[in-house]
């Protein structure tokens, strides 16, 4: 997927962005993800495929702020506890059941914003380091008051609602609500990507004062990224809670968590499209399965090892290194600087007052002043 | 001739240490305005303070006769103020496109094209597809210039344009500089670079401890005994023979 360029116009017209063979590449990916539960209908296999495709979403929701913003968040868990907690007090005290509390999926999704903005408001005044330290902070606080507010059912936590589902195929409806959060979430992340408002983002990871001082409104821009990745976090934590049928603190604010997402925007590249959504498919699984398959603690010394080999190795992250390696196979010979334009593509020819080089106006140069730069350069 | 820009009584201290002292200066519209003075006599903290990236502790800014002291960086640009900064800070992981883009926020309509002309105007166009963090320094100088003309600010502050760049290099940045002062743009510029700056200025003010010493036409300035005396010394008086640039103060 082309991850360098901005488009112009919105809507379908931004899918010309994509190649022919890209657009074939996630149709039939986006098809094999649908027949998944058809093709492996075991509910151990569809465990697999809710969980990856959780953390595919919640991992594209933490990089549409922290991989384009460069503030790295060690606190969606925040976000992910809250959506969970949210609809579990919604639905107790609501008395709401069975298929009925998916109607409140909403909810968390607001819940997870309405936090992102004075949690923003205080970490997003200070820059990188000490914003890390701030959203480990708030985590902390959330994780407190998790375990000793009277609402939140304190150590033992929250049940969701019972669903009326077959054991059999229990998991497939949270496989396909998981996957549309996921694929929503691509979707969103791909648009930003594209779109201004990520091209800001993006000025503001490079030099923030810069990017202030040519007219970006940082604070209102970082806000923003980090509401709509809280709201989505949320969304997710809510569905994850029905799905896992309970929350406890240490599971709704689990500190791993934000590591492991952290991790897979790492693994696959941060502030790409497709990195945090690879990462997530290779970490999330990879956990799960040595979880399931060794003593507990050895999946967490290997996925620490895993975020050192991949600092160590792969330091950009598996798409942007690999994108490199095959562009330099394909450039391989040809001159560094590009050709220019057809000419129906070029800059209207210059009028006005000569000056002492033949360039001749503001917006336009001549060849004169082309040639010589071509010269110095 | 009317003022664009005008500094009253600007004071600016960092600690103890005062960067600006009842600092006053005025840019005619329309000219290119030269600010000169040794190293820390507060020529780039007069330029972070006009541009909100420091704030005045007193005195105030205007742009014609807008009030914007302490104004934030974004809203100074957005009123038609551009600069550049000493050190060229550029977006090295966008495109040069892209850095382009970040520029035109409020000129939305045709920004790629008029990116694409800006591009051309500094000579850099042909690597529009490339990322800025691989161009030499140089070019990095003329992107960090067109990105600031494809916002069309009413006045550029430009932060030692000639400062680390080859005597041919200066020359075209120079010249670009002329064009657009001739197409009514108007220009502060801070440069060590004596040959460039009075060949260059319609005025110069000289800051030494971040106070105005003397400021007028080059020719005028130039002459100026304390000017010559405090700052500039003798090697002014030797570039007169010597147009080897590296010998300016």
């Amino acid at each position: 997927m082309s991850e360098d360029h901005i488009e112009g116009p919105s809507g379908l017209a931004r899918l010309r962005g994509l190649t022919g063979l890209q657009l074939a590449f996630v149709v039939a990916l986006l098809a094999v993800a649908v027949a998944f539960p058809v093709l492996f209908p075991s509910p151990v296999d569809t465990n697999y495929g809710v969980y990856a495709l959780i953390f595919v979403a919640v991992a594209s929701a933490w990089n549409i702020f922290s991989g384009l913003s460069g503030y790295i968040s060690l606190g969606h868990a925040v976000f992910f506890g809250s959506g969970a907690y949210t609809l579990g007090i919604a639905a107790r005290d609501w008395h709401v059941t069975g298929t009925a509390v998916f109607a409140l999926l909403p909810l968390a999704a607001v819940a997870g914003a309405l936090i992102a903005v004075p949690f923003g408001l205080i970490a997003l005044r200070v820059r990188r380091h000490t914003f890390i330290v701030i959203t480990i902070a708030v985590f902390f606080i959330f994780q407190l008051m998790a375990y000793n507010l009277s609402f939140t059912g304190g150590t033992t936590g929250l049940d969701s609602p019972f669903l009326p589902w077959g054991a059999q195929t229990y998991n497939n409806p949270f496989y396909y609500i998981a996957l549309a959060c996921a694929v929503g979430t691509i979707a969103v992340a791909w648009l930003i990507r594209r779109s201004r408002f990520g091209l800001q983002l993006r000025a503001i990871r490079d030099d923030e004062d810069r990017a202030r001082g040519l007219g970006v409104h940082a604070m209102r821009v970082k806000l923003t990224a980090f509401v709509l990745s809280g709201a989505i976090t949320g969304l997710v934590g809510a569905v994850w809670f029905f799905y896992l049928t309970q929350v406890q603190p240490p599971s709704g604010f689990d500190p791993l968590f934000d590591l492991s997402v952290v991790l897979m925007a790492f693994l696959g590249g941060l502030g790409t499209v497709s990195g945090p959504v690879l990462g997530a498919l290779i970490i999330e699984p990879g956990q799960l399965y040595l979880t399931a398959n060794t003593n507990g603690y050895i999946s967490e010394i290997l996925l620490g090892a895993l975020f050192l080999v991949a600092v160590l190795l792969v330091p950009r992250g598996i798409i942007p290194t690999g994108g490199e390696y095959i562009r330099r196979l394909t450039t391989k010979g040809r001159a560094a600087i590009p050709e220019r334009g057809p000419a129906s593509q070029r800059a209207p020819a210059p009028t006005g007052p000569r000056s002492d080089e033949g360039a001749t106006r503001e917006g336009g140069a001549s060849k004169g002043a082309r040639r010589q730069a071509g010269k110095i350069l | 001739m009317s003022v664009l820009l005008r500094t009253e009584g600007v004071h600016k201290s960092y600690g103890g240490v005062r960067a600006l002292d009842t600092c006053t200066i005025e840019v005619n519209e329309g000219t290119v305005t030269g600010l000169i003075g040794p190293n820390g006599s507060g020529k780039t903290t007069l330029f972070n303070v006009i541009t909100g990236y420091a704030k005045a502790d007193a005195g105030e800014v205007y742009l014609a006769d807008r009030r914007i002291t302490n104004m934030a960086p974004d809203k100074v640009f957005a009123l038609g103020i551009g600069r550049t900064f000493q050190l060229t800070r550029i977006f090295p992981s966008l495109t040069v496109m892209e850095n382009m883009l970040v520029a035109s926020q409020h000129h939305r309509a045709g920004a790629r094209k008029r990116a694409i002309e800006q591009l051309e105007f500094v000579g850099i166009e042909g690597y529009h597809a490339s990322l800025a963090g691989t161009l030499s320094y140089g070019q990095r100088k003329l992107l960090e210039l067109a990105y600031i003309l494809v916002a069309d600010p009413a006045i550029i502050l430009l932060d030692e344009p000639a400062g680390g760049v080859n005597l041919s290099l200066v020359n075209h940045i120079a010249a670009r500089i002329r064009e657009l002062n001739a197409a009514g743009k108007t220009f502060l510029i801070v440069e060590h670079n004596m040959e460039f700056v009075m060949g260059l200025c319609h005025q110069v003010t000289v800051l030494d401890s971040g106070t105005v010493v003397a400021a007028g036409p080059p020719d005028i300035v130039r002459t100026d005994r304390r000017v010559l005396d405090a700052y500039l010394g003798e090697d002014l008086e030797d570039s007169d023979e010597d147009p080897d640039p590296a010998e300016g103060t």
